[in-house]
């Protein structure tokens, strides 16, 4: 007997036991359910579901993660070494030292998100006696992508445990959140912890460490490892080394899965092309941070803000670059593209979209105390999306009405009974 | 014969559990957010609500034969602000610390909707006694809440119990902080308060499916 057909044997034999549904997500993780739609009354037939949905994403997901590896290692040795004079990939970033850093700082990271994220999905699920929903597997993924790399694991498992039952939980599950999750996981890290979140110390692995050597002396010569942002906030822009191409292919500091534009690009016209993410929100968000980026610019070349105020180095970064560095591409490709807690309705995507890019280059700006804003502009958008559609669906309502309003009926009936009936409905 | 007749005694039991004014009538929810942080600052202001709404009950209720009723609300108001005042003396007399970390929230004890709630709802139908307890049992009500919020607040946040280091030192690392275990920054914050009595309402509710409300 096959394991398969085991395991459905084992299946019918628990239903409705208590335990059943934490069985039961090892099962359609392993194998696709061998339940059907019944026959009639199902006219929708597609081949997507939630889990195919969500494998998609994190394929989409992939490569990010394997750079963030090789990137682990990269900045870590830059740091200590410098970075190399003449840069190839093969012998200076795609090597085994890197990987190697990045196996014992990132996996244990991915390992704490899905570990404790899981845990917490199967209590709920056998609490609430409904079946694991696979939410937990894109989330569990984006959540080791968007912090540090030196957060510690217990700080993760915390907020883990805090994003998936106040996120998501209590508001009924998969579906149900009105936040993203994994956004309200990295909330509560950078207002919990915020010594971990920000600052230069904590992009790169071993930084820590190295600071406080050196203030018990050590003479140790070592790069710090500032952010782009970092550098800017603090108009010391000129210090810093990176060229475009470095911050477009993610050779730079960063929370771990957010330094490749490029690979992010390939992630996100990859969910584009299989019709996961919708490619509105993204190019409106992208819009709009160029919008407020062009916006500063000329406000700096206008001569209103000089070289001597605190926003010099934000506001003068060229408008476009700002997509290239921080968050802000990875915010856009794999979080405001969430289904369930953006806008669902296509004008609304549009709003939705653009007010993301729009306050994040905003927040990024302006916020004194930690140069970057994406997670909190999809958060507060997460909040307005279903205000937005409201709106939209009024709006198409009100068209309608009127379209019906200034209508003439044909062919005029004698009794007039249409003519009634269209002044009830208007 | 005891003390209290059963009515008597369900006044001051009923708001603790199952009629708390925060967690069942969402009364009184912004003192709760705002002073939380700490667990001393947390007591005293529920002493403080406790001897407004025990005395104002009584005032309210030995003059709610003689108050006109269309001017009922500005009666109540100089009631409490009397009696506020007298606290926020008080306190500034004998604890001038705190009253700096309570600051204007003592004085917004007058807006807390509790007391003119209880006032409208309760002293103005009964007698003096009767109202002295339900004055009692709504503040005690209020302020066991407030406590176990500023417990959690105090505790997490900042790794003290009324200001008494219970975790160890957060600067020379010793007791739990050796383990390289951090403060909680985010419950210092007044969005914690309510996520915490989130939760409360949440265990309340689950543990008494009775309060669940239809929708």
């Amino acid at each position: 007997m096959s394991l398969k057909s085991k395991l459905h044997e084992l299946k019918l034999k628990y239903q409705g036991k208590k335990m059943a549904p934490a069985f039961n997500a090892f099962h359609t993780f392993l194998f696709s359910p061998d339940e059907t739609t019944h026959a009639g009354g199902t006219h929708v037939k597609s081949a997507d579901d939630l889990k195919r949905t969500m494998n998609t994403v994190i394929m989409a997901l992939m490569p990010v993660l394997i750079f963030s590896m090789f990137n682990a290692g990269y900045q870590h040795f830059s740091a200590i070494n410098g970075f190399p004079a003449d840069f190839s990939l093969m012998n200076d970033f795609l090597t085994w030292d890197n990987f190697w850093i990045g196996i014992i700082k990132v996996l244990p990271l991915v390992v704490v998100s899905y570990g404790v994220g899981l845990i917490v999905e199967f209590i709920f699920a056998v609490i609430k006696g409904h079946e694991v929903e696979e939410g937990y597997l894109v989330t569990g993924m984006l959540v080791p992508l968007i912090v540090p790399i030196d957060t510690p694991l217990w700080m993760l498992a915390v907020a883990v445990v805090f994003g998936v039952v106040i996120g998501k939980e209590v508001f009924g599950g998969t579906g149900m959140n009105i936040l993203n999750p994994a956004l309200t996981i990295r909330a509560f890290l950078f207002f919990a912890y915020p010594t971990w979140m920000s600052g230069d110390k904590v992009w790169v692995y071993g930084a820590r460490e190295r600071s406080e050597e050196i203030l018990a002396g050590a003479n140790v010569d070592a790069i710090s490892g500032e952010t782009i942002l970092g550098y800017l906030a603090q108009n010391k822009g000129a210090e810093m080394t990176y060229s475009v191409s470095d911050m477009f292919f993610g050779f730079i500091p960063g929370s771990l899965g957010e330094t490749s534009a490029f690979l992010i690009l390939l992630g996100g016209l990859f969910l584009i092309f299989t019709k996961i993410a919708s490619w509105r929100i993204m190019l409106s968000a992208v819009i709009g941070s160029l919008v407020m980026g062009l916006i500063f610019n000329q406000v700096v070349d206008f001569g209103w803000v000089g070289e001597s105020s605190k926003f010099y180095g934000l506001m003068s970064f060229d408008f476009w670059k700002h997509l290239i560095v921080g968050g802000l591409a990875f915010g856009i490709v794999y979080m405001a593209t969430d289904p369930v807690t953006g806008s669902q309705t296509n004008k609304g995507k549009w709003y939705y979209g653009f007010f993301i890019g729009f306050i994040s280059v905003m927040i990024r700006v302006f916020n004194p105390a930690y140069p970057e804003g994406v997670f909190l502009a999809i958060l507060l958008m997460n909040v307005f999306a279903p205000t937005i559609d409201h709106y939209v669906v009024r709006g198409n309502i009100k068209r309608r009405m009127n379209r019906l309003k200034n209508a003439t009926i044909y062919p005029k009936d004698s009794d007039g009974k249409a003519e009634e009936l269209k002044a009830e409905t208007v | 014969m005891a003390l209290l007749s059963k009515k008597d005694t369900n006044l001051i039991t009923d708001p603790l559990a199952d009629n708390n004014p925060i967690t069942i009538q969402v009364l009184g929810i912004c003192s709760a957010l705002a002073i939380t942080a700490e667990l001393k600052a947390s007591l005293v202001m529920a002493i403080s609500v406790m001897f407004v709404l025990g005395a104002g009950n009584v005032v309210i209720s030995l003059m709610r034969n003689i108050i006109p009723s269309k001017i009922r609300i500005i009666v109540q108001l100089i009631v409490v602000a009397t009696l506020v005042i007298i606290v926020d003396q008080v306190l500034k007399a004998y604890a001038y610390e705190l009253s700096k970390t309570l600051a204007v929230f003592v004085g917004l004890i007058i807006t807390n909707c509790i007391i003119m709630g209880r006032f409208e709802a309760f002293a103005l139908a009964n007698g003096p006694w009767r109202s002295f307890l339900d004055g009692i049992g709504n503040s005690l009500g209020y302020g066991v809440i407030l406590v176990i919020v500023g417990f959690f607040r105090e505790l997490l946040g900042s790794g003290t119990l009324f200001g008494y280091p219970v975790l160890g030192d957060p600067i020379m690392k010793t007791g739990l902080y050796a383990t390289g275990y951090e403060n909680n920054g985010f419950m210092i914050i007044p969005p914690a308060a309510l996520i915490v009595v989130g939760i409360i309402i949440w265990v309340q509710r689950s543990r008494n499916p009775a309060l669940v409300e239809e929708n």
